[in-house]
């Protein structure tokens, strides 16, 4: 298969769902922790290194052949807030429809049918980039950098921030990433022989906190 | 440094840079409607304390009493806890605990090992640990719990004591229910942890942690609904019969009043 | 949780395939876009009205500000609140009907799931410009709702939703004489970037109100049911 299927299923234009959500910059922007390009640097600095690494993690240990459905109990004990684990099981849902019409594959149905209301979307992520003849350390890749460039666009739309800004913001990041993705991949690979312990667990209290209470505001732009 | 804080104490089996030592204790149920303690062992710098309930019921009360500060940079310590079928057991600490340097600049690990059986019941609410300046701690905190079991849980982490940066502390807390995971988090903070860690999506520059973990077989039919607890604490139902509420602050005393509260409100 | 979810039938479908997965025929989707403030939400709540007591109906909204249209229709009472879902659109509904329709299509999926069997559902879009069209993937047919106070130059600018929609409705034209606009003018123009397809003159307040539009409905439904 092809490398460049890691560029379709990385594309920010990839009909998975992912336009609705903003990591939870919309909650971080208006509780005026994040006012700028800065800040959002920091924010999603923060974010890759904590849900991100974890996301990463599950995406190239699902792309190496763990099983899902271990993956998707590690990422719901790795998610305390109910409001992200609703929205990472909407996000997968959404990210298997398009998976499946992409690059059908058994054990993408298999899931399907296992969630049908949706796995987690690392999972998903993980197991569509393998039917996509991709490896662990794409999966990797396209989950940390999908991690910070959602926050980014969400940023734009929340702050006016000035695009060149945002997308300064994630070239910056682009070492953290490579230092994310390969974290992940290579715990994946323990996971392989030690199960799905060996995945990290880094978390960010304020993303739970945060996570919450946008799930309570009467009127937002974003899903999450 | 370590000759001040290592007093004559220091009694555990010295290995490598540091010292390792391993407190036990388990609970079994006395078939009186109490609990017994068959295993109540300390060790170097963990000692362990039968002390009186403050309710006088079935449970028994062990404290951690600190005989000294620490653990210290290269130090290995271990509490292994374990509440057979039935037994009730609630472990607390005289003292918070301090993550000191070591001499040789490495890391120190603290492993606190859980189980609980059956119908029976753990509490661990130890005090604070507080990351001192240039300090290095790895915090591993692991709980088996059979799928009867019941739990309350609290660890704080504070970075730095009054006024001082932090050392750098990761502390990863897993709980395992029927040998399914229920929750698994880590949190690292200080100098030398993955970036972004005082940033927004963090803390924000929030000097104290808190996480109460609860659960209970009952809240398989129903339990506590999410809830944000005022602006920097919150109450999540995990997926499966538990809650954990996570609590910032910029002081110590506000993330444990905080967490007092929720435990009261779940009671 | 999810392990309680039955497995008789497989997976869901991936696109607007007209058979559910069980092999019966899924509902018939019509989605009304438009501008901001020309009546679509008014006009789906009418068309609720007139339609519900002969076809099994439910409405996906797709709103800016998360479920400012659902509220509407749930105040409005137009229809059980379990036959209206609101999609959230990272304040681009455009996207959410058009580049990316995965959120629309599982809340479509889920009504037939959990309120069906429907005959109908609309698909409505949060207030949004001239070209926002709804992707053929998510819906059979589509409504531009445009109205005369936007100015009664927009049919002559054209654009792909007044344009190439299945239905052109010029809205509120009880209001033409007050904000100076030519009904006329309007026809002429819309005749001339549509040719054949056709265009409805509305005014909810009038004693026609809706029915015009719940009349091309009840066509676009005889022709589903005939074809799928």
């Amino acid at each position: 298969m092809s490398r460049a299927a890691l560029l379709v299923l990385a594309d920010g234009r990839f009909p998975a769902g992912g336009h609705a959500h903003s990591g939870g910059a919309e909650e971080a922007v208006k509780a005026g922790r994040v006012t700028g390009a800065a800040s959002l640097e920091d924010f999603c600095r923060g974010r890759l290194n904590t849900s991100g690494l974890v996301a990463a993690s599950l995406a190239a240990a699902a792309a190496l052949g763990v099983d899902p459905a271990a993956l998707d109990a590690a990422a719901d004990a790795r998610t305390p807030s109910p409001a992200l684990r609703v929205a990472a099981r909407r996000l997968g849902r959404q990210l298997m429809r398009a998976a499946r019409a992409t690059w059908p594959h058994p054990e993408l149905d298999a899931l399907a049918r296992r969630f049908p209301k949706g796995a987690h979307q690392p999972v998903v992520l993980g197991l569509a980039a393998r039917a996509a003849g991709l490896g662990p350390q794409d999966a990797a890749y396209c989950s940390a950098y999908e991690g910070i460039s959602g926050p980014a666009s969400a940023t734009v739309r929340l702050l006016s921030l000035d695009p060149f800004d945002a997308t300064g913001v994630l070239a910056r990041l682009a070492p953290d990433v490579d230092r994310v993705a390969l974290r992940a991949a290579e715990a994946a690979g323990r996971a392989v022989t030690e199960g799905v312990d060996a995945l990290p667990a880094a978390s960010a209290p304020l993303l739970e906190l945060g996570a919450e209470a946008h799930a309570g505001w009467p009127v937002r732009l974003f899903a999450s | 440094m370590r000759a001040d804080t290592a007093p004559r104490g220091r009694t555990g089996t010295v290995g490598g840079a540091g010292l390792r030592a391993t407190a036990r204790v388990e609970a079994r149920a006395d078939g009186r409607g109490g609990t017994a303690l068959p295993v109540l062992d300390g060790e170097g710098p963990l000692a362990l304390r039968r002390t009186r309930t403050r309710s006088g019921g079935p449970a028994a009360r062990v404290t951690l009493v600190g005989a000294m500060s620490g653990p210290l940079g290269g130090d290995h310590l271990t509490v292994e806890a374990t509440a057979h079928e039935g037994a009730r057991l609630h472990i607390d600490s005289a003292a918070a605990t301090l993550a000191l340097p070591g001499q040789g600049g490495e890391a120190a690990r603290y492993d606190v090992r859980i189980s609980v059986a059956e119908g029976a019941e753990l509490r661990w609410l130890p005090e604070q640990l507080i990351s001192v300046r240039d300090s290095d701690l790895r915090l591993s905190t692991r709980v088996e719990l059979a799928a009867g079991a019941r739990l309350v849980l609290r660890e704080e982490q504070v970075l730095g004591r009054a006024g001082e940066a932090p050392g750098r502390l990761s502390s990863r807390l897993t709980v395992c229910r029927a040998g399914s995971p229920l929750l698994d988090q880590e949190l690292a903070f200080g100098p030398g942890a993955p970036g972004g860690w005082d940033g927004p999506a963090v803390l924000a520059g929030h000097r104290a942690v808190g996480q109460l973990v609860v659960v209970r077989p009952e809240y398989e039919r129903s339990g506590p609904v999410a809830a944000p607890l005022g602006k920097w604490a919150v109450l999540t139902p995990l997926a499966g019969p538990a809650v954990l509420v996570t609590a910032v602050a910029p002081d110590a005393l506000r993330v444990r009043r905080t967490l007092d509260a929720a435990l009261r409100d779940l009671a | 949780m999810h392990l309680d979810h039955s497995h008789d039938h497989g997976p869901a479908a991936v696109s607007a395939d007209a058979r559910r997965p069980d092999g019966s025929r899924r509902a018939l989707r019509i989605g009304l876009g438009g501008p901001v403030g020309t009546g679509k939400t008014a006009t789906v709540a009418a068309l609720c009205r007139a339609l519900r007591d002969e076809l099994s109906l439910a409405v996906v909204t797709n709103d800016i500000y998360t479920r400012e249209d659902a509220e509407f229709l749930l105040r409005e009472a137009v229809l059980p609140p379990e036959r209206i879902t609101a999609v959230e659109t990272g304040a681009c509904p455009h996207t959410a009907i058009r580049d990316d329709i995965s959120a629309n299509l599982e809340a479509v999926e889920d009504l037939e799931d959990e309120v069906g069997p429907l005959d109908l559902i609309l698909v409505e879009s949060g207030g949004d410009n001239l070209t926002a069209t709804f992707s053929k993937g998510l819906v059979d047919a589509q409504i531009f709702v445009i109205d005369v106070a936007g100015g009664d130059d927009i049919p002559r600018k054209g654009g792909p939703g007044v344009t190439t929609a299945d239905l052109l409705v010029v809205n509120k034209t009880d209001l033409a004489p007050y904000v100076g606009s030519d009904l006329a003018t309007m026809a002429a123009d819309a005749k001339a970037q549509r040719a054949e397809l056709p265009v409805v003159f509305q005014s909810l307040r009038s004693e026609e109100g809706v029915g015009p539009v719940a009349a091309w409905v009840r066509e676009q439904y005889a022709a589903w049911t005939a074809s799928a």
